[in-house]
Protein backbone atom coordinates (compact mmCIF):
# COMPACT_ATOMS: atom_id res chain seq x y z
CA UNK A 1 0.00 0.00 0.00
CA UNK A 2 1.57 3.25 -1.12
CA UNK A 3 2.18 6.07 1.29
CA UNK A 4 2.74 9.66 0.15
CA UNK A 5 6.20 11.08 0.44
CA UNK A 6 6.77 12.83 3.76
CA UNK A 7 10.39 13.95 3.40
CA UNK A 8 9.69 17.41 2.02
CA UNK A 9 6.52 19.38 1.31
CA UNK A 10 7.58 20.00 -2.30
CA UNK A 11 8.59 16.45 -3.08
CA UNK A 12 6.84 14.58 -5.87
CA UNK A 13 4.09 12.40 -4.37
CA UNK A 14 4.57 8.65 -4.53
CA UNK A 15 2.26 7.00 -7.01
CA UNK A 16 -0.03 4.05 -6.24
CA UNK A 17 1.16 0.79 -7.86
CA UNK A 18 -0.93 -0.11 -10.90
CA UNK A 19 -1.47 -3.66 -9.62
CA UNK A 20 -3.22 -2.19 -6.56
CA UNK A 21 -5.56 -0.11 -8.73
CA UNK A 22 -6.35 -2.61 -11.48
CA UNK A 23 -8.79 -4.96 -9.65
CA UNK A 24 -10.79 -1.97 -8.40
CA UNK A 25 -10.66 -0.28 -11.80
CA UNK A 26 -12.08 -3.35 -13.54
CA UNK A 27 -14.77 -4.18 -10.98
CA UNK A 28 -15.96 -0.67 -10.11
CA UNK A 29 -15.45 0.50 -13.70
CA UNK A 30 -17.84 -2.15 -15.01
CA UNK A 31 -20.41 -1.30 -12.33
CA UNK A 32 -20.12 2.43 -13.03
CA UNK A 33 -20.51 1.92 -16.78
CA UNK A 34 -23.63 -0.19 -16.13
CA UNK A 35 -25.09 2.64 -14.04
CA UNK A 36 -24.29 5.19 -16.76
CA UNK A 37 -25.93 2.87 -19.31
CA UNK A 38 -29.16 2.82 -17.29
CA UNK A 39 -29.17 6.62 -16.97
CA UNK A 40 -28.12 7.23 -20.57
CA UNK A 41 -29.39 4.55 -22.91
CA UNK A 42 -31.70 1.87 -21.38
CA UNK A 43 -35.10 1.75 -23.10
CA UNK A 44 -33.76 4.20 -25.64
CA UNK A 45 -31.23 2.79 -28.07
CA UNK A 46 -31.43 -0.68 -26.51
CA UNK A 47 -33.81 -2.27 -24.01
CA UNK A 48 -32.87 -4.86 -21.39
CA UNK A 49 -36.10 -4.31 -19.49
CA UNK A 50 -39.36 -4.11 -21.45
CA UNK A 51 -41.58 -1.05 -21.22
CA UNK A 52 -40.53 2.57 -20.85
CA UNK A 53 -40.50 3.10 -17.08
CA UNK A 54 -36.71 3.59 -16.82
CA UNK A 55 -36.71 5.87 -19.87
CA UNK A 56 -39.55 8.01 -18.58
CA UNK A 57 -38.16 8.21 -15.02
CA UNK A 58 -34.69 9.47 -16.02
CA UNK A 59 -36.13 11.34 -19.06
CA UNK A 60 -35.26 14.92 -18.05
CA UNK A 61 -31.81 14.01 -16.74
CA UNK A 62 -31.05 12.09 -19.93
CA UNK A 63 -31.90 15.15 -22.05
CA UNK A 64 -29.99 17.62 -19.87
CA UNK A 65 -26.94 15.35 -19.55
CA UNK A 66 -26.76 15.31 -23.34
CA UNK A 67 -27.56 11.67 -24.10
CA UNK A 68 -29.62 11.08 -27.24
CA UNK A 69 -33.09 10.44 -25.82
CA UNK A 70 -35.69 10.00 -28.55
CA UNK B 1 -5.86 3.13 -0.29
CA UNK B 2 -7.66 2.52 -3.58
CA UNK B 3 -10.89 1.49 -1.82
CA UNK B 4 -10.70 4.64 0.28
CA UNK B 5 -10.18 6.81 -2.82
CA UNK B 6 -13.09 5.06 -4.56
CA UNK B 7 -15.47 5.85 -1.69
CA UNK B 8 -14.29 9.45 -1.65
CA UNK B 9 -14.80 9.68 -5.42
CA UNK B 10 -18.37 8.44 -5.12
CA UNK B 11 -19.06 10.92 -2.30
CA UNK B 12 -17.50 13.78 -4.29
CA UNK B 13 -19.60 12.72 -7.30
CA UNK B 14 -22.77 12.80 -5.22
CA UNK B 15 -21.94 16.27 -3.84
CA UNK B 16 -21.08 17.55 -7.33
CA UNK B 17 -24.31 16.04 -8.66
CA UNK B 18 -26.27 17.94 -6.00
CA UNK B 19 -24.65 21.17 -7.23
CA UNK B 20 -25.37 20.31 -10.87
CA UNK B 21 -28.92 19.27 -9.99
CA UNK B 22 -29.79 22.69 -8.54
CA UNK B 23 -28.48 24.33 -11.72
CA UNK B 24 -30.29 21.86 -14.00
CA UNK B 25 -33.52 22.30 -12.11
CA UNK B 26 -33.43 26.11 -12.17
CA UNK B 27 -32.07 26.63 -15.71
CA UNK B 28 -32.79 23.37 -17.52
CA UNK B 29 -36.26 22.31 -16.46
CA UNK B 30 -38.07 25.40 -17.86
CA UNK B 31 -36.53 24.64 -21.28
CA UNK B 32 -37.46 20.94 -21.09
CA UNK B 33 -41.03 21.91 -20.18
CA UNK B 34 -41.24 24.46 -23.02
CA UNK B 35 -39.87 21.93 -25.53
CA UNK B 36 -42.38 19.27 -24.42
CA UNK B 37 -45.15 21.84 -24.93
CA UNK B 38 -44.06 22.04 -28.59
CA UNK B 39 -44.01 18.27 -28.90
CA UNK B 40 -47.74 17.82 -29.40
CA UNK B 41 -47.48 17.16 -33.13
CA UNK B 42 -44.67 14.65 -32.69
CA UNK B 43 -46.11 11.19 -32.12
CA UNK B 44 -44.19 9.85 -29.15
CA UNK B 45 -45.64 7.92 -26.26
CA UNK B 46 -45.31 9.50 -22.87
CA UNK B 47 -45.34 13.08 -24.08
CA UNK B 48 -48.45 15.15 -24.35
CA UNK B 49 -48.81 18.95 -24.35
CA UNK B 50 -51.33 18.57 -21.53
CA UNK B 51 -48.60 17.14 -19.35
CA UNK B 52 -46.67 20.41 -19.29
CA UNK B 53 -49.01 21.61 -16.58
CA UNK B 54 -47.44 19.71 -13.69
CA UNK B 55 -50.50 20.12 -11.50
CA UNK B 56 -53.84 18.78 -12.73
CA UNK B 57 -52.59 15.24 -12.15
CA UNK B 58 -50.85 15.13 -15.50
CA UNK B 59 -50.45 11.38 -15.64
CA UNK B 60 -49.86 10.83 -19.32
CA UNK B 61 -47.32 8.02 -19.17
CA UNK B 62 -45.96 5.66 -16.55
CA UNK B 63 -44.19 8.64 -14.95
CA UNK B 64 -45.80 12.06 -14.52
CA UNK B 65 -44.05 15.31 -15.48
CA UNK B 66 -43.88 16.26 -11.81
CA UNK B 67 -41.91 13.10 -11.00
CA UNK B 68 -39.75 13.43 -14.14
CA UNK B 69 -38.73 16.99 -13.37
CA UNK B 70 -37.97 16.40 -9.67
CA UNK B 71 -37.01 12.97 -8.33
CA UNK B 72 -36.49 11.58 -11.84
CA UNK B 73 -34.01 14.33 -12.65
CA UNK B 74 -32.39 14.02 -9.21
CA UNK B 75 -32.03 10.24 -9.58
CA UNK B 76 -30.55 10.51 -13.08
CA UNK B 77 -28.03 13.22 -12.16
CA UNK B 78 -27.26 11.56 -8.80
CA UNK B 79 -26.59 8.10 -10.25
CA UNK B 80 -24.54 9.64 -13.05
CA UNK B 81 -22.53 11.67 -10.49
CA UNK B 82 -21.79 8.65 -8.27
CA UNK B 83 -20.81 6.53 -11.28
CA UNK B 84 -18.49 9.08 -12.89
CA UNK B 85 -17.18 9.94 -9.40
CA UNK B 86 -16.08 6.33 -8.95
CA UNK B 87 -14.37 6.28 -12.35
CA UNK B 88 -12.81 9.67 -11.57
CA UNK B 89 -11.30 8.31 -8.35
CA UNK B 90 -9.84 5.26 -10.12
CA UNK B 91 -8.30 7.37 -12.89
CA UNK B 92 -6.95 9.66 -10.15
CA UNK B 93 -5.39 6.64 -8.42
CA UNK B 94 -3.62 5.78 -11.68
CA UNK B 95 -2.33 9.27 -12.52
CA UNK B 96 -1.54 10.60 -9.01
CA UNK B 97 2.22 11.09 -8.76
CA UNK B 98 2.69 10.26 -12.44
CA UNK B 99 1.91 13.68 -13.97
CA UNK B 100 4.81 15.54 -12.38
CA UNK B 101 5.03 17.33 -9.06
CA UNK B 102 1.30 17.94 -8.62
CA UNK B 103 -0.29 17.39 -5.22
CA UNK B 104 -3.66 15.74 -4.65
CA UNK B 105 -5.79 18.84 -5.16
CA UNK B 106 -3.94 20.01 -8.28
CA UNK B 107 -4.13 16.50 -9.77
CA UNK B 108 -7.88 16.37 -9.07
CA UNK B 109 -8.38 19.82 -10.61
CA UNK B 110 -6.38 18.90 -13.75
CA UNK B 111 -8.27 15.63 -14.06
CA UNK B 112 -11.60 17.45 -13.73
CA UNK B 113 -10.66 19.87 -16.51
CA UNK B 114 -9.57 16.96 -18.68
CA UNK B 115 -12.76 15.04 -17.97
CA UNK B 116 -14.96 18.06 -18.72
CA UNK B 117 -13.20 18.66 -22.04
CA UNK B 118 -13.10 15.04 -23.21
CA UNK B 119 -16.34 13.61 -21.77
CA UNK B 120 -18.58 16.69 -21.95
CA UNK B 121 -17.36 19.69 -23.97
CA UNK B 122 -15.91 18.17 -27.15
CA UNK B 123 -18.72 15.59 -27.58
CA UNK B 124 -21.20 18.43 -26.93
CA UNK B 125 -19.66 20.48 -29.76
CA UNK B 126 -20.04 17.59 -32.23
CA UNK B 127 -23.30 16.03 -30.98
CA UNK B 128 -24.96 18.74 -28.85
CA UNK B 129 -27.64 17.92 -26.30
CA UNK B 130 -31.14 18.10 -27.72
CA UNK B 131 -34.38 18.99 -25.94
CA UNK B 132 -37.54 16.91 -26.32
CA UNK B 133 -39.24 17.37 -29.72
CA UNK B 134 -35.85 17.26 -31.49
CA UNK B 135 -34.71 14.01 -33.07
CA UNK B 136 -36.58 11.13 -34.72
CA UNK B 137 -37.32 8.17 -32.43
CA UNK B 138 -36.37 5.88 -35.36
CA UNK B 139 -32.73 7.03 -35.38
CA UNK B 140 -32.12 6.76 -31.62
CA UNK B 141 -29.94 3.66 -32.07
CA UNK B 142 -27.68 5.30 -34.63
CA UNK B 143 -27.44 8.57 -32.70
CA UNK B 144 -26.59 6.79 -29.45
CA UNK B 145 -23.95 4.67 -31.19
CA UNK B 146 -22.36 7.75 -32.79
CA UNK B 147 -22.39 9.61 -29.48
CA UNK B 148 -20.84 6.78 -27.45
CA UNK B 149 -18.26 6.14 -30.20
CA UNK B 150 -17.26 9.79 -30.32
CA UNK B 151 -16.97 10.11 -26.51
CA UNK B 152 -14.75 7.00 -26.51
CA UNK B 153 -12.55 8.38 -29.32
CA UNK B 154 -12.16 11.77 -27.60
CA UNK B 155 -11.30 10.18 -24.23
CA UNK B 156 -8.69 7.95 -25.92
CA UNK B 157 -7.24 10.99 -27.75
CA UNK B 158 -7.11 12.77 -24.37
CA UNK B 159 -5.19 9.86 -22.86
CA UNK B 160 -2.90 9.94 -25.89
CA UNK B 161 -2.31 13.68 -25.41
CA UNK B 162 -1.29 13.11 -21.77
CA UNK B 163 1.14 10.32 -22.77
CA UNK B 164 2.51 12.59 -25.52
CA UNK B 165 2.98 15.40 -22.99
CA UNK B 166 4.87 13.07 -20.61
CA UNK B 167 7.13 11.94 -23.49
CA UNK B 168 7.76 15.51 -24.72
CA UNK B 169 8.45 16.69 -21.15
CA UNK B 170 11.62 14.58 -21.13
CA UNK B 171 12.95 16.56 -24.11
CA UNK B 172 11.49 20.04 -23.73
CA UNK B 173 10.39 22.29 -20.89
CA UNK B 174 7.13 21.32 -19.19
CA UNK B 175 5.20 24.34 -20.50
CA UNK B 176 6.31 23.71 -24.10
CA UNK B 177 5.43 20.03 -23.83
CA UNK B 178 1.97 20.92 -22.47
CA UNK B 179 1.27 23.43 -25.26
CA UNK B 180 2.41 20.96 -27.95
CA UNK B 181 0.24 18.20 -26.46
CA UNK B 182 -2.82 20.50 -26.34
CA UNK B 183 -2.30 21.54 -29.98
CA UNK B 184 -1.94 17.89 -31.02
CA UNK B 185 -5.10 17.01 -29.07
CA UNK B 186 -7.10 19.81 -30.72
CA UNK B 187 -5.89 18.79 -34.19
CA UNK B 188 -6.73 15.12 -33.62
CA UNK B 189 -10.14 15.90 -32.11
CA UNK B 190 -11.01 18.26 -34.98
CA UNK B 191 -10.05 15.58 -37.51
CA UNK B 192 -12.16 12.99 -35.68
CA UNK B 193 -15.15 15.35 -35.53
CA UNK B 194 -14.88 16.07 -39.27
CA UNK B 195 -14.66 12.36 -40.12
CA UNK B 196 -17.63 11.33 -37.97
CA UNK B 197 -21.07 11.69 -39.64
CA UNK B 198 -23.24 14.56 -38.46
CA UNK B 199 -26.79 14.42 -37.13
CA UNK B 200 -29.21 16.94 -38.65
CA UNK B 201 -32.65 16.30 -37.21
CA UNK B 202 -33.66 19.71 -35.95
CA UNK B 203 -37.19 20.62 -37.09
CA UNK B 204 -37.09 23.88 -39.08
CA UNK B 205 -39.80 25.40 -36.90
CA UNK B 206 -38.08 24.69 -33.57
CA UNK B 207 -37.41 28.01 -31.74
CA UNK B 208 -33.69 28.88 -31.92
CA UNK B 209 -33.77 30.75 -28.60
CA UNK B 210 -35.24 27.78 -26.76
CA UNK B 211 -32.64 25.44 -28.30
CA UNK B 212 -29.82 27.79 -27.28
CA UNK B 213 -31.08 28.10 -23.68
CA UNK B 214 -31.52 24.34 -23.38
CA UNK B 215 -28.00 23.66 -24.65
CA UNK B 216 -26.50 26.33 -22.37
CA UNK B 217 -28.28 24.69 -19.42
CA UNK B 218 -26.98 21.28 -20.49
CA UNK B 219 -23.31 22.27 -20.82
CA UNK B 220 -23.62 24.39 -17.66
CA UNK B 221 -24.83 21.32 -15.77
CA UNK B 222 -21.79 19.39 -16.99
CA UNK B 223 -19.44 22.25 -16.09
CA UNK B 224 -20.81 22.39 -12.55
CA UNK B 225 -20.64 18.61 -12.17
CA UNK B 226 -16.97 18.45 -13.14
CA UNK B 227 -16.02 21.62 -11.21
CA UNK B 228 -17.62 20.16 -8.10
CA UNK B 229 -15.93 16.83 -8.74
CA UNK B 230 -12.45 18.37 -8.98
CA UNK B 231 -12.99 20.58 -5.95
CA UNK B 232 -14.66 18.08 -3.59
CA UNK B 233 -12.53 15.10 -4.58
CA UNK B 234 -9.37 17.21 -4.31
CA UNK B 235 -10.25 18.16 -0.74
CA UNK B 236 -11.18 14.59 0.26
CA UNK B 237 -8.15 13.02 -1.44
CA UNK B 238 -5.74 15.50 0.07
CA UNK B 239 -6.88 14.57 3.59
CA UNK B 240 -6.16 10.94 2.76
CA UNK B 241 -2.89 11.30 0.86
CA UNK B 242 -1.15 14.22 2.55
CA UNK B 243 -0.36 13.94 6.28
CA UNK B 244 -1.72 16.86 8.26
CA UNK B 245 1.77 18.01 9.29
CA UNK B 246 2.68 18.68 5.67
CA UNK B 247 -0.60 20.40 4.96
CA UNK B 248 0.00 22.71 7.95
CA UNK B 249 3.57 23.48 6.84
CA UNK B 250 2.78 24.03 3.18
CA UNK B 251 -0.54 25.83 2.82
CA UNK B 252 0.50 27.02 -0.63
CA UNK B 253 0.79 23.47 -1.97
CA UNK B 254 -2.39 22.95 -3.91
Amino acid sequence: MAQPAISHPRSVPLSIPVRDVLPWAIFAGVLALALIYFVGAEQGATSLISGDLVHEFVHDGRHLLGFPCH
Amino acid sequence: MVKNLLVRGMLAGLAAAALALVFAWIFGEPQVGAAIALEGHTPHGGHDPVATVPEAGADDGPVSRTVQSTIGLAAAVGVYGVAVGGIFALVFALVYGRLGAFGARATAALLAVGAFVTVSLVPFLKYPANPPAVGHPDTIGRRTALYVTFVTIVVLLGVGAVLLERWLARRYRNADAAVLAVVAFLAAVTAAALLMPGVEELPAEFPAGLLWRFRLASIGTHALLWSGMGLFFGLLAERLLTPSAIRANAPSTV
